[in-house]
């Protein structure tokens, strides 16, 4: 039985364990740290090239996202008149339903997937399951995490938090119970583990009647479908079924032939760290009616909402549908290199994932998916690496602010609540922020007498607090309040213009405004 | 040349020190320096909490604190920030409810704010501005001064100046050290982590002193140096460049 993320806690409780499993952080920092540089390199490689292709990708995301509806229609009509059968799901609910009833129409118990985040999305391995449907992944890490029964971690590299060693057992253990046993002698390396995986997919590859993708393009002007991918597995399954459906999300539009173009240069750089990935593959519905070609004589297209135009509804959460999956994100992400991706309690984890899953169910629905657009530093690397310029932090202070106003109305509101709204009193007039001050002036000098610690330069601080500013002082020590503010300075002396032969304290690189006690008994 | 200095909440209640050096060193420039006692804070902690409406009154008092001068100088990459990104948000918002109509257009009149080195080097023109600091020390660039802003290497450019200063290069510089406002308690066990990396890369430089240009990545990156009894301590690069042989 495949796991789900159902019930996963608020991000901060699921970081702190996952920021315990030593394992995981090791693979994280290995692994990021490899996909980061071989992304630099190619960046700095296209020098000034890069960012006007960035905004050539970001326009053609856009100018699909502007008109949506019309190029989701052209979309249809391209595919019908290619001999494609389109559907439209409203939900996950609706396009699971499609899936099995076509595969159910062939009698088939088992089909073979391509690497598709939409259908991770909407769950649909397990919708299979309960309908007596096989579905077998076929890309190396989605077979990895299938094969452990674990749940993805990763846009791309779903088992990203699995080292060799991991994976190896994984194999061991699991490979004979789904079909061809990985060998006895199975070793850890790459190319030995590759090798059983292979062995093992083969005879999916050629017994299975449907293949189930999702797909990275969707051409409006054609009614063409691209998938991207490194291994030839989705090759595979994309010609030796009879069938094929594809999962669609409806962002995945692109009005034409010509503008795939600049994505294309983008999604293997941004993502793998390429210049070009190893394969390419589009099909206008299906290959050889008469069935003397290769590839599948049936071609089903499920378009997806779930959400998408709960997205587009949101003026400036819209340009997360630009997002074209390439994991750029998460691999810049100081917090997603710790953490990992099951902390974000989602398929899409990372900077993308903290806004693309409240666009698309909404805030104000459960605490966990409120607490994601917290899950970031707001440091901006996510949004300079984003190949499609997605203002990755804009979204998430605005996310943050429908979270704080789906509270408004609450009869008792949070502590923080009642902290920011004494805050912005305090901000609002300087004369109630020196009242602030002095009150702080005086718990300093108070602190800097009782304290038994100081920074190093010899500033008295606080050591370990009890209560809410032990969030603070767990694992840091937090300098005790100066006596005098800055202003309470520059009001005492004129702006610094009569304080007598001003010190400073060139040792200590600090004039020590604080009461240092005499000596401590 | 009339400047007024916005030294931030932080500085102002928690390290007034640093707003004393960038008087210091700006008026040995030849500016003239003015505190605006109006001023309090530029919105930030509020606005990326998410309240923006509690953010309105502060953003109003720094436009209207600040009316009328030539420039605005900071010693803060992320406050800096706030002014030239955030206010804008927060007046589009005070325009849709209501609170403050004319917030929007204040803010949009109102005089640049220049993070201190953007001023030293861009306004001023000066890279040597006569610090002497004879200490070995490594720079964190922080992530608003870097990314939002886009500082690049002037805060280098002028610690390379500085007499008797030996700079260390600091290992993955770039990387965020873990401060992110409340991130720093909502999610203080990811913020540990990160600013535990941040210092393991500090200590590898065997400087004595870390220095950076936002005064809350210093206290958390700090806080975790000190909690390690490392012996490395922090500096504003204000208090850096305001240091001469002679103090």
């Amino acid at each position: 039985m495949s796991r789900t993320f159902v019930g996963m806690p608020p991000f901060p409780s699921a970081a702190r364990e996952a920021l315990g499993d030593t394992q995981l952080r090791h693979n994280l920092a290995h692994a990021t740290g490899v996909i980061r540089d071989k992304r630099a390199r190619l960046v700095e490689e296209q020098g000034d090239l890069w960012e006007p292709l960035r905004l050539a990708g970001a326009a053609v995301k856009q100018r699909a996202l502007d008109d949506l509806a019309t190029h989701l229609e052209r979309l249809e009509a391209s595919l019908t008149a290619a001999g494609a059968t389109v559907h439209w799901a409203r939900d996950a609910e609706e396009a699971c339903r499609v899936v099995a009833s076509v595969a159910r129409s062939h009698g088939v118990d088992e089909v073979v997937k391509v690497k598709s985040m939409a259908t991770a999305e909407i769950e649909l391995n397990e919708h299979l399951e309960a309908a007596g449907i096989a579905a077998w992944e076929t890309d190396l890490a989605e077979l990895i995490v299938q094969l452990g029964e674990d749940l993805p971690s990763h846009i791309l590299v779903p088992a990203i938090h699995r080292n060799r060693a991991e994976i190896r057992e994984i194999f061991l253990r699991r490979m004979a119970a789904v079909g061809r046993p990985a060998p006895a002698d199975l070793t850890d390396e790459p190319e030995v583990l590759a090798a059983a995986a292979r062995e093992h997919l083969r005879e999916k590859f050629l017994r299975a009647k449907v293949g189930v993708s999702g797909a990275n393009f969707a051409v409006a002007e054609t009614g063409t479908l691209v998938v991207v991918e490194s291994e030839g597995n989705g090759r595979m399954c994309l010609t030796l079924p009879e069938v094929l459906v594809s999962v669609v999300g409806i962002e995945k539009v692109v009005p034409t032939f010509a503008e795939l173009d600049p994505l294309l240069r983008l999604l293997p750089r941004s993502s793998t760290g390429e210049r070009m990935n190893p394969y390419t593959s589009m099909w206008t519905g299906p290959s050889a009616p008469d069935g003397t070609a290769d590839g599948p004589q049936e071609v089903h297209v499920v378009l997806l909402d779930n959400g998408r135009t709960r997205a587009l509804a949101d003026d400036t959460g819209r340009q997360a549908l630009r997002c074209i999956r390439c994991s750029a994100c998460l691999n810049v992400c100081p917090v997603y290199e710790r953490t990992g991706g099951h902390a974000y309690g989602s398929v899409y984890p990372g900077p993308i994932g903290a806004i693309l899953n409240p666009l698309l169910t909404g805030t104000g629905v459960d605490e966990q998916t409120d607490s994601l657009p917290y899950a970031s530093t707001l440091c901006g690397a996510c949004f300079e690496a984003c190949p499609v310029r997605i203002d990755i932090p804009e979204v998430l202070v605005h996310l943050r602010s429908k979270v704080v106003d789906g509270h408004r109305g609450d009869r008792v509101p949070k502590p923080e609540a009642v902290a920011m709204k004494a805050a912005g009193w305090a901000f609002a007039d300087a004369s109630r922020l020196g009242l602030v001050e002095k009150a702080s002036g005086l718990s300093g000098r108070v602190l800097s007498r009782l304290s038994r610690t100081t920074l190093p330069g010899g500033r008295p601080a606080a050591g370990r607090l009890p209560g809410p500013a032990a969030a603070w002082t767990g694992a840091r020590d937090l300098p005790a309040p100066p006596a005098e503010s800055f202003r309470g300075w520059w009001d005492r002396t004129d702006g610094g213009r009569s304080e007598r032969g001003t010190s400073y304290d060139q040792q200590q690189g600090t004039s020590r405004p604080y009461d240092v006690p005499e000596e401590s008994g | 040349m009339k400047v007024a200095l916005s030294v931030t909440c932080v500085n102002d209640a928690m390290f007034p020190d640093v707003g004393k050096a960038v008087v210091r060193l700006l008026r040995r420039l030849g500016c003239e320096v003015d505190f605006p006692r109006a001023q309090t804070c530029c919105g930030q902690p509020m606005v990326n909490t998410g309240y923006l409406d509690e953010a309105v009154g502060a953003v109003r008092t720094y436009v209207d604190a600040f009316a009328g001068y030539d420039a605005v100088v900071t010693p803060s990459g992320s406050c800096a920030g706030s002014a030239r990104h955030q206010h804008a948000i927060v007046g589009r918002r005070a325009g849709e409810t209501g609170s403050d109509p004319g917030l929007a257009s204040a803010v949009a009149a109102a005089a640049p704010t220049y993070e201190l080195t953007e001023f030293l080097v861009d306004v001023l023109g000066v890279t040597d501005v006569g610090a002497y600091f004879p200490h070995t020390v490594t720079y964190h660039p922080t992530c608003h001064s870097l990314r939002m802003l886009g500082v690049g290497d002037r805060p280098l450019q002028l610690l390379r100046e500085v007499r008797g200063l030996r700079l260390r290069e600091l290992p993955a510089a770039d990387q965020c050290c873990g401060f992110g406002g409340t991130f720093a308690v909502k999610n203080s066990d990811t913020s540990v982590a990160m600013g535990a990396d941040k210092a393991r890369h500090v200590r590898s430089t065997g400087a004595e002193v870390l220095v950076a240009g936002d005064s809350s990545c210093l206290m958390h990156v700090g806080g975790v140096l000190s909690r390690q009894r490392s012996g490395v301590r922090t500096v504003h690069l204000a208090e850096v460049l305001a240091a001469t042989e002679g103090d």
